[in-house]
């Protein structure tokens, strides 16, 4: 029971990640139909902006709070996510926005190599460690489970943004105005919508989830490095299909069982096929599930609502 | 084109007069080991210690079938990278090396290995240490350090005797290198009459081991192995802390490194152990008088596998002593039987070509760093 309970808490604490970084290829499906394959090299570009800040002010000002120093980590790695995902969009993605639907991808796996080279270049090969500036020191709430303030902040974090995210989209202006482009964007741009505005809109605030989850991915492993946004992307865009492309609450629930999935999946798939897999099929089991919800629900667990999306 | 011509003319002149008063024979010996990447300074360290070798035997101006020999090196850049292993290996064949030192990591030696077979030219690693370099059943491949079913033995049995462990569980990262250390560390434990609780695998882009470790913790283990590299060991001993963990930590040599203290911090404790094939600079027969050696050539200290490097170049040219030929077919039967106190200790090889009797040091982090606990034969 104590193991199942940690589990959980392993679980939600990898998913409420995916999670966020789910939510930013989904909402740009949802607009554009495009699956923007740089969207994981955000997390790493998050991390490491927010490293090399925090590194900085640590030598500039020495002895300042962590909370500080997360928070300035932060303030600087959001919008520099931000101008990187409006600059991709603007450069990479705008002019292709007629053309055939394999271009604008191509071009996306062109920007994942491009973003990660450029990392690779400015911030070296060898891993970083990421400071831990939220304490990891294990609580105890009940015996045998532990959990320590950085898991509990990591989903509060998380889950607070996850809800923002559906208050912006369902009650403010610009949420309309997204929802309105998803559904056509040419017909929004007759009703007086600036949809490029829109879609520029919906790639910065993308990113700048991918930022805040590259810091908290960065904070809970204690580690960042140039190739880091790769598996992070990958699990999020399964999520992301996992839950129904396209579909906001879908990529969080997504997120979540997928975080769930693999916690479970590596804890018990020994006991649950008698001893014939073993760990080393964590992934698998993952892939597994998303191939069977996919079987009988071809669009994701909360369906592809096309007419929702956004 | 008068001037030309006389330039010309001037280069010919000179060299004739060069190769005229050079009754010396000048033999070409290659290094290869990433000089560039992520492992460069493995492979400069290699490239250094090499060249010592040559420098030392140069100045004792050794005759071969009654020729003065003057040992030349070749050195390549395989940017640790079994492709590159691979066209760097060509071009040392192709460039008539008599004999290479390297390559410096398993994923290069294994498939560069090939290649020196073919062309016939015996290849000395200093510094790779999977089993399965020797274990292709090559003629010409050699190595002057253990390898890691050795590490791994050795473990076990000192997880077991020394460390009192009876119940330990495995996590190993499903490499050639991780798998094959987890392999012979739990057959070792078992022989040494402790348990194996779990088994537990990961794979080498990795950061989240909660799940495993959560599991593995229900177990309530004495000891937790991990056979992989320092960029998930780090990690993992951040989270077994994190999970309230008091199991030790045991490690091969990919997580006994300066990366893994500086990664892991405060996650390592006087309860982490790892093993390096080899045994430290202080412990070996000429170690003291190498550093100084070394350190006044080059202006640096030695990384690591400088004196093994060392030892593999001395291996080449001690054989080509003992059969009076340079020529790869005469002197690798002498490099077979080659007996040859070197300044990691003796070099002698076994029929596959790993080094007879190669040691293995336990290391134990102290204050910051891997402080040295016992060598095992």
């Amino acid at each position: 029971m104590e193991t199942f309970l940690q589990q959980t808490l392993n679980g939600l604490v990898s998913g409420s990640i995916y999670a966020l970084v789910a939510l930013g290829y989904t909402m740009v499906y949802g607009i554009l139909g495009l699956i923007n394959f740089a969207h994981g090299e955000l997390v790493m570009i998050g991390a490491l902006v927010a490293l090399q800040t925090v590194t900085l002010l640590n030598a500039a000002v020495p002895g300042l709070h962590p909370v500080i120093l997360l928070l300035a980590g932060v303030a600087v790695a959001v919008p520099v996510c931000m101008a990187v995902g409006y600059l991709i969009e603007r450069i990479g993605y705008r002019r292709l926005r007629n053309a055939p639907r394999l271009a604008p991808l191509i071009t996306a796996i062109g920007v994942s190599f491009l973003l990660q080279t450029l990392a690779m270049i400015i911030w070296g090969r060898e891993f970083h460690v990421f400071p831990q500036l939220v304490s990891t020191t294990p609580m105890q709430p009940m015996d045998g489970v532990v959990v320590s303030p950085l898991q509990i902040f990591t989903i509060v974090v998380a889950f607070a943004l996850m809800g923002g995210l559906m208050l912006l989209v369902n009650k403010s202006r610009l949420g309309r105005a997204m929802r309105a482009t998803a559904e056509n964007h040419r017909v929004a741009g007759l009703m007086g919508i600036n949809a490029n505005g829109v879609i520029a809109a919906t790639f910065i605030i993308g990113s700048g989830l991918a930022a805040l989850a590259g810091v908290l991915f960065a904070s809970n492993y204690a580690i960042a490095h140039y190739a880091m946004g790769f598996t992070p992307g990958l699990k999020a865009f399964t999520a992301a299909v996992l839950g129904g492309i396209g579909n906001l609450p879908g990529a969080m629930v997504g997120g979540l069982v997928l975080g769930l999935v693999e916690s479970f999946g590596a804890g018990y798939i020994e006991h649950l096929t008698f001893g014939f897999l073993n760990s080393s099929y964590q992934d698998i089991f993952a892939f597994m599930i998303l191939g069977a919800v996919l079987i009988f629900r071809p669009s994701g667990l909360l369906g592809e609502r096309v007419a929702d999306r956004a | 084109m008068k001037q030309n011509k006389l330039i010309f003319a001037l280069a010919a002149a000179t060299l004739a007069a060069g190769a005229v008063q050079a009754k010396e024979v000048v033999v070409r010996i290659g290094h290869a080991g990433p000089l560039t990447g992520p492992a460069a300074a493995f492979g400069k360290d290699g490239e250094n210690g090499a060249r010592l070798a040559i420098e030392d035997a140069n100045a004792k101006g050794i005759k071969i079938g009654g020729d003065t020999v003057k040992f030349e090196l070749v050195s390549e850049d395989d940017q640790a990278d079994p492709r590159t292993a691979t066209t760097v290996a060509q071009r040392l064949t192709d460039s008539g090396v008599k004999g290479v030192v390297g390559h410096v990591t398993s994923g290069a030696s294994i498939p560069a290995s090939r290649i020196y077979e073919q062309a016939g030219i015996p290849v000395i690693t200093p510094s790779s240490t999977s089993p399965k370099l020797t274990q292709q059943g090559y003629k010409m491949t050699f190595r002057v350090i253990a390898n890691d079913l050795q590490q791994g033995n050795a473990l076990g049995k000192y997880a077991v005797d020394q460390l009192k462990a009876k119940k330990i569980a495995v996590i190993d990262d499903r490499t050639a290198y991780g798998q094959g250390l987890a392999d012979a560390f739990a057959n070792s434990v078992k022989t040494s009459g402790g348990q194996i609780a779990g088994r537990e695998f990961t794979n080498d882009k990795a950061t989240d081991f909660m799940a495993i470790l959560t599991k593995i913790k229900a177990m309530n283990p004495d000891a937790v192995f991990y056979g992989g590299m320092d960029a998930q060991a780090a990690p993992l001993a951040r989270q077994m802390k994190q999970l309230g963990m008091t199991a030790k930590l045991l490690t091969g040599d990919g997580g006994c490194t300066g990366e893994m203290i500086k990664m892991a911090g405060d996650a390592l404790s006087a309860t982490t152990f790892c093993t390096q094939a080899g045994i430290p600079l202080d412990k070996m027969p000429g170690g003291a008088a190498f550093r100084t050696q070394f350190k006044q050539r080059f202006g640096n200290d030695i990384h690591v596998y400088a004196p093994y490097a060392y030892d593999a170049m001395m291996s080449v040219i001690e054989a080509m002593k003992t059969a009076n030929s340079v020529e790869p077919a005469k002197y690798q039967p002498a490099l077979r039987s080659l007996a040859y106190q070197g300044v990691t200790g003796p070099v002698a090889f076994d029929d596959k070509g790993d080094i007879k009797g190669g040691s293995i040091t336990v290391y134990n982090f102290d204050a910051g760093k891997w402080a040295p606990l016992q060598t095992i034969q």
